[in-house]
Parts: structure tokens; C-alpha cells; sequence
């Protein structure tokens, strides 16, 4: 438990430890950068520089912005605030982990059948709507998208066993 | 010159066939809607839509993307002034004087003055593109790959320096956006980098991806984050408060002019239209008369920045066309999509490809009359979409993005990819680091490096090939002074006290 915090709701990460875990993971993908360019080499070779030259350059300007950017969190004089609440947080990751399991499911089933569950999910969720009402956007929005992309402009989109069995 | 009016009216031919004409409407029709809509702007709505276009002539697919751009500056202003939610950053402006307009029961009156604004500014930018374009492409001609090299240069340079937001984190930004640019295959030497034996990685990173996760997914996460209320006013247009709106803007004929002038100069410069519009009211607010009455529902504030803001969007295309360096995240994706249609952007385009320049160069005149007709006779529609309530609307949009971003290259990779993109766009942008210079550094990171690598070979490793002639000194110089901007502006108002009050 913070000390400072102003009730339950109004707690969360502080916006400067937030300010230098971004630097810090930008200084480490630099270093990423930098090793992956001295692997492929960062000189001259017989055509010219060789193909690490520019992204190791690339890398090192990103590593001195990265400590640059550090070093001002760190130093920065001006009160701390909150990144976001931590309800707010959990808002977010309520969005990103159903993307995330919608996602992984597009190899395997599609992309029609997760869409309509994710729908429904919000609908439901969210929303909190009546059966007849998620049934009716769930189900018509993907097959709107299936219309507009698979018959209008011949793009076709990832199907799953569902598809298939239905003749598609 | 008169050439150029020649090439103009046949663009006009092109531009005017029944099949463009359609496509106009619908380009149109599907910008409003992103426009209008959360979390969907004009970049990433642009690129969710390039695969729809993979079927048609390159010149009909850039009519319907470029006006689905229009459609997108124009719905940003129904959200603002209506809602008191911006669709779009460069509308943040218009909220300041739009919104109490709508609240005093004024609302037509704002709407008409904004779409008439965006217009004039359009117009004034097409115009200045017609004139300019084709000069500035017969001059690039002459580039070899130290200039082009230095025109990216100055690109980026002007990014940091204009960037309202931390130096160093624009430079991160964008640094990162070449490290991803770099990821795959080198083509110069034809040898694998930075894939660390990871094979979805070979092709490298698709900057559509990229603008889809970082705008798309993560706007959505940015609205989630601070709660959403709709509480709109009523949208009502008809044609006497048009015509009576219309009989009172010409007053503000002076504000349009400098507005659009701004716009110009920003969009041209990688600025873009968001500072633009910033900058148009705020001037506007120092020198009008009734300049104290701003924020309170004053039709000039309505008119400064939208003006500013579509003359700087449509000015961002003449540096994508004549130079092949777009100005602007969405015109960045419109030069994507030249190279996916096989197109080379830049002064050769001009040369090659008559037909398909001048066509979009006509399109852009009639994509905004078009605009200006849909969204003053449509506005209800559009303001009725935004009333959608966010549990539906939100998953949707979701899902629009996945399927965007896999019919890029038909690949479930590539929806990863957005996922992650769109958390660390939410992060990056909570955080203050932009993310519009690290989208075009990955479009154009293999263009700059590989000018870069070419004009190292010209010279033996020497970096004096930028400083040595005229041409290309001039731009790095004019690089290294938009780079070093804000210290040079500071040190000159050091020397010189402000005068008390312009």
C-alpha cells in the first residue's frame, strides 16, 4: 500500500517510473540493434558499407537519445503524477487481452467466427445488451465484412473449418 | 506553364469519368465515416483500405484513397464542433470555438463555416500544388543521391525541431522507426539483418502495420483509458443557414488568406496540420478585433483553423509527389501505396506517369467540391454514427483493424504485429514520444539509407559530399537551422526583447 494514495481508485503507477521504463526499453532495443549490425558487420566491405553500417549508426543515435531522454526523468525537478489509475489500466488490458485471445485464435478458426465473439463479448460486456440485439450486430457486421471484401473487391480473408463446411 | 494547364484538363478527363466519379463519392463517404469515428483517422483509415484498391487502376485506387483523406479532414470537424471530441488531432483547435457555437444552439452556422473553411483551404493548396508541383519535380530531376539524401535530411530535421514534443524523444522515435526500416533484407548487399533467425521477420516490418497498431489499436486504447462520453448537440443544416453563413464569411477574407498561407508553409514543411491549425488560431486570436471573444463560440476562431489545417493536409502531398518524401503520416501511406502499385514517387513521376499525377492532381479539385456537397447535405447521418454507443462500436473497429492489417500481405503475422504495435502506441503516446516521425522513418528509411550508402561510394566514406556543391549545402544547411530551431529562436529573442505587443 502507497502511502499517498488518494483512496483505491486513485492509485496507480507514477508517470516518471512509467518515463524511465520506456527509456530503458528503448536503450535495450538499441543494444538489440547495435549487436544484430555488428553481427552482419559495420564497415566497409567490397561494395561500399557493408549492410550493418546504417542500422548500427541507427542504433547508437537511439541509445544516446534513450540515456539522454533517462537522465531527464531522473533529473526532472517537476512534481510526479500519475501515469494512469490503475482502474484505468485495467480498462486497457480488458481491451488488449481479448485482442490478444481473438488474435490467436485467426490461424486455427478464421477470422469471421472471433469476430463475431469478440461483438458479442463487448455487446455483452460492456454494453450489457439483450440476446436479440448482440445476435443481430455479432452476426451481421462479419458477414457485412465478409460481402464487401470476399464478393465486392475479391480479397479474401482467413477462413476456418466453419467456412470450409459451410462451402466457402 | 502552359503545358502544365494542358496536362491539367486532361487530369480533368480522367478525373471526370462516371467510374472515378464514383469512386469519389464512396472515397468521400468512407472518410467522413473514419473521420468521424474513434480511434480511425485519416492514416490509418487510409491504410486499412489500400488492399480494396489493389484491383483497380493505379489512377482510379489513389482517387478513392485521396479522397478518402478529404472525407477524414472533413469529418474531423463534425466530431469537434458537434461532440466536443476531436476525430482528429488537427481538429483539437476547432473544438475551441466550434463547440460553444454548437452549445448556443448555433451549430449549422459552425459546421458550414468549417467545411467552407476546409475548402477555401483545399483549394488555395490544389492551386498552389498545380503551379508548384511540376516546377519543384523539373528541379529534383537534377538530384543525385547526396541531394535526395539531403531532402530527407531536411525532413527530419525540420520533425525535431518543429516537434512540440521533447527533442530527444522525437530523435528516439524516429531512430527507431529506421531500426525497423532496416529489419530484413538489405537491399543493397542482398544479406539478411537484424532478423536474428527469426523467419516471419525476413520481410522486414510493413510501416501499414504499423499505422494501423499504432494509430488504430492504439487510439482505441488511449479512449478506453479516459472514459468515453457522448453528449452531442443537434446537427442541423439547412440551406438558409448555409447562405446566410456564406453572406458572413468573406468578412474574414484576411484571417482565410493568412490561414491558408500557414497551412501551405506547414504542410509543405513535415510540420503537418495539426501545429498548423494551432498556429492559425492562435495568430488569428492576437490580431482579430473580437480576438478577446475566442473560445466563446466566435465564427472566426472556426474559420482559422480549419483553413489552416486542410491547406496544410493537402499541401503534405506536393513534397510525397514532386520529391517522393510525403509530409504527413497519411501521405505517407499514400506513397505506400504508389510503390505497392508499382509506381517510383518523386520528380520522375511527372515524367513517366503523366496521366496518373494529373489525374489525382484534378481529383483533388473535384474530391473536395464532392466533399463539401456530401458532408453539408449529410452531416445528420454522420453525427447519428457517433451516437453508437462505444460497446459496439469499439469491437468493430477492432475488427476492421485486423482485417486491415492482414490483407496487407495476407498474413496473421502481420495482426501480431498490429496488436503490439497498438500497445506500444498507447505507451509511447501516454509517454510524449510522437509517433508521426517514427511512421515515416520507416517508410522512408531504405530510401535515406540507401542515398546515404550511395553517395558514401561516390565519395570513398567522405561525409564532404553533402557540403559539396551549391545545391546540396544549401538544403543541409537549411536541415542543421531547422534542426537547431527552437535554441536558435531562443538565442534571437535573448538578443532582442520582444516588442510589448504585435
Amino acid at each position: 500500500m502507497s502511502e499517498h494514495a488518494e483512496g483505491a481508485a486513485g492509485s496507480g503507477p507514477s508517470h516518471r517510473a512509467v518515463e524511465a521504463g520506456v527509456a530503458i526499453a528503448i536503450g535495450i532495443f538499441a543494444a538489440i540493434v547495435i549487436y544484430g549490425s555488428i553481427k552482419v558487420g559495420t564497415g566497409w566491405g567490397a561494395e561500399g558499407p557493408k549492410a550493418g553500417f546504417f542500422p548500427f549508426y541507427v542504433g547508437i543515435a537511439i541509445l544516446i537519445s534513450s540515456v539522454v531522454n533517462l537522465g531527464l526523468v531522473l533529473l526532472s525537478k517537476e512534481p510526479d503524477h500519475l501515469f494512469a489509475e490503475w482502474s484505468q489500466l485495467r480498462m486497457v488490458m480488458s481491451v488488449v487481452i481479448p485482442t490478444a485471445i481473438y488474435v490467436g485464435f485467426i490461424p486455427f478458426i478464421g477470422i469471421y467466427i472471433p469476430s463475431m465473439i469478440l461483438i458479442g463479448f463487448f455487446m455483452r460486456w460492456l454494453g450489457k445488451y439483450g440476446v436479440p440485439m448482440i445476435a443481430a450486430v455479432a452476426i451481421g457486421v462479419p458477414v457485412a465484412f465478409f460481402i464487401v471484401f470476399e464478393r465486392w473487391f475479391l480479397v479474401p480473408l482467413p477462413k476456418g473449418p466453419v467456412e470450409y463446411w459451410l462451402g466457402f | 506553364m502552359f503545358e502544365d494547364i494542358g496536362n491539367l484538363f486532361q487530369g480533368f478527363s480522367v478525373a471526370l469519368q462516371p467510374f472515378n466519379i464514383g469512386v469519389m463519392f464512396l472515397g468521400i463517404i468512407l472518410g467522413v465515416i473514419i473521420g468521424v469515428l474513434p480511434g480511425l483517422g485519416g492514416a490509418n483509415g487510409v491504410a486499412i483500405l489500400l488492399p480494396l484498391t489493389f484491383s483497380m487502376s493505379p489512377t482510379s485506387a489513389i482517387i478513392m484513397l485521396s479522397c478518402i483523406y478529404w472525407g477524414a479532414l472533413f469529418g474531423g470537424a463534425i466530431t469537434s464542433i458537434l461532440f466536443n471530441i476531436p476525430g482528429e488531432p488537427w481538429s483539437v483547435a476547432t473544438t475551441f470555438d466550434g463547440h460553444p457555437m454548437a452549445q448556443k444552439g448555433k451549430a449549422g452556422e459552425a459546421l458550414t463555416a468549417a467545411f467552407t473553411s476546409s475548402f477555401v483551404g483545399a483549394l488555395f493548396a490544389v492551386i498552389m500544388i498545380t503551379l508548384v508541383a511540376p516546377l519543384v519535380a523539373k528541379f529534383a530531376l537534377k538530384f543525385g543521391p547526396a541531394e535526395q539524401f539531403s531532402v530527407y535530411f531536411l525532413a527530419f530535421c525540420s520533425f525535431v525541431g518543429m516537434s512540440k514534443e521533447p527533442p530527444f524523444k522525437t530523435v528516439a522515435s524516429m531512430f527507431i522507426g529506421f531500426a525497423l526500416a532496416a529489419v530484413g533484407l538489405d537491399t543493397m548487399t542482398g544479406q539478411l539483418r537484424l532478423t536474428f533467425g527469426f523467419e516471419p521477420l525476413l520481410g522486414g516490418f510493413d510501416f501499414l502495420i504499423a499505422v494501423i497498431g499504432l494509430f488504430g489499436i492504439g487510439e482505441i486504447l488511449l479512449t478506453i483509458e479516459e472514459g468515453l462520453a457522448f453528449k452531442g448537440g443537434k446537427a442541423r443544416i439547412n440551406l438558409k443557414v448555409v447562405i446566410q453563413t456564406w453572406k458572413e464569411l468573406p468578412k474574414y477574407w484576411v484571417t482565410s488568406l493568412r490561414s491558408c498561407l500557414i497551412g501551405v508553409w506547414m504542410g509543405i514543411s513535415p510540420a503537418g496540420a495539426t501545429p498548423a491549425s494551432f498556429m492559425s488560431y492562435g495568430i488569428a486570436k492576437r490580431t482579430s478585433k473580437t480576438g478577446h471573444k475566442f473560445g466563446t463560440g466566435e465564427i472566426e476562431g472556426v474559420v482559422a483553423p480549419e483553413t489552416a489545417a486542410h491547406a496544410a493536409g493537402t499541401a503534405a502531398l506536393l513534397p510525397m509527389l514532386a520529391l517522393g518524401v510525403p509530409g504527413s503520416p497519411t501521405a505517407a501511406v499514400l506513397l505506400g501505396g504508389l510503390l505497392i502499385w508499382g509506381l517510383q514517387p518523386g520528380p520522375l513521376l511527372f515524367v513517366e506517369q503523366k496521366e496518373f499525377v494529373w489525374g489525382l492532381i484534378a481529383s483533388m479539385y473535384l474530391g473536395n467540391v464532392v466533399g463539401l456537397i456530401v458532408v453539408l447535405t449529410c452531416v445528420p447521418l454522420f453525427a447519428a454514427i457517433l451516437r453508437i454507443p462505444f460497446s459496439i462500436i469499439a469491437p468493430v473497429i477492432l475488427v476492421i483493424c485486423a482485417i486491415g492489417a492482414y490483407t496487407v500481405h495476407n498474413s496473421v503475422f502481420d495482426v501480431v504485429m498490429m496488436l503490439v504495435f497498438g500497445v506500444l502506441g498507447y505507451i509511447l503516446k501516454k509517454t510524449n514520444y510522437p509517433l508521426a516521425p517514427l511512421v515515416l522513418a520507416i517508410v522512408l528509411g531504405d530510401k535515406a539509407e540507401e542515398n546515404f550508402r550511395q553517395s558514401l561510394l561516390a565519395s570513398q566514406g567522405g561525409l564532404s559530399i553533402f557540403w559539396s556543391n551549391g545545391l546540396v549545402s544549401t538544403i543541409m544547411a537549411l536541415g542543421l537551422i531547422a534542426l537547431f530551431w527552437p535554441l536558435i529562436g531562443a538565442a534571437w529573442s535573448r538578443l532582442r526583447p520582444a516588442p510589448a505587443s504585435a
